[in-house]
């Protein structure tokens, strides 16, 4: 019962982590690129400058980390639970990144991408609540 | 707006092309059920020697600077969003490249993720 208990909070502590860093690694991302500025030029002799603008930002190793930190306890938390349990994190992540976006960056969000957003959610969700295998084990 | 649409589908193509190798790569290690630190070394040692692997880091690293790249034009609440059509491009790429059979449910959510992005898109003003 006790180790039960214990798997179910360690399952929901790293879904929180997941639903917390992975659109806080995307918001850094977005907040430090818009630092870097709009980029224009794709040139292969202007990739190197472009690398060490971007990579001298905080707020992009902040948000590598975060999505590191996503990615740990995504990996971590399938050794144990299922795939579609845990898969709905993701569907809500595409309404906490617009959330950020529009509270912590002050975007512009129009009802329709409110909208939009929503049927995402909803999609995605409905995807994950398919079989997670359909292929024989080898 | 060409190069918005350029970016949205490196993104997709190469984000989802990755994970699938990333897959391809996996499913030939076979299943992992030692998570010790050194087991996992081993076992990500020996992904490397994987070809496939190579390609998913290469199409993943790809995928990762057409994100910051799009960042850097597009507001987050629109990036975002409509990255979720690499759902769209992992049931193709999961029936016709894995041969996984793709449930009318999941079809079904795909569609779905598809008229959200056409909103999230047409929202941009």
């Amino acid at each position: 019962m006790k180790s039960s208990a214990g798997l179910q909070f360690k399952t929901f502590a790293l879904i929180f982590i997941m639903i917390i860093f992975g659109p806080m690694g995307d918001v850094l991302l977005s907040k430090g690129m818009k630092q870097v500025g709009a980029i224009s030029n794709f040139t292969p002799a202007n990739l190197p400058l472009l690398f060490s603008a971007v990579f001298s930002i905080g707020a992009i190793w902040l948000g590598i980390s975060s999505l590191l930190t996503f990615f740990i306890a995504y990996t971590l938390v399938l050794s144990w639970a299922d795939y579609s349990f845990v898969q709905p994190a993701s569907a809500i992540a595409y309404g906490i990144v617009a959330l950020l976006g529009y509270f912590v960056l002050g975007e512009v969000v129009t009802p329709t991408r409110w909208i939009g957003v929503l049927i995402i959610c909803l999609g995605v969700l409905m995807v994950g609540h398919t079989p997670p295998r359909t292929t024989e084990h080898s | 707006m060409l190069r918005e649409v350029v970016l949205l589908l490196t993104i997709v193509v190469a984000g989802t092309g990755g994970e699938l190798c990333l897959t391809r790569a996996m499913k030939t290690i076979g299943e992992v059920q030692d998570f010790r630190p050194l087991s996992l070394l081993h076992v990500f040692w020996r992904a490397l020697q994987v070809g496939w692997m190579w390609v998913a880091l290469l199409l993943m690293t790809t995928g990762f600077f057409a994100l910051l790249a799009m960042l850097s034009l597009e507001n987050v609440s629109f990036v975002v969003p409509v990255t979720a059509l690499s759902y769209a491009a992992g049931a193709l790429g999961g029936k016709f490249f894995l041969g996984e059979q793709v449930a009318p449910l999941r079809w079904a959510g795909v569609l779905l993720v598809c008229i959200g992005v056409t909103l999230v898109w047409i929202g941009k003003g």
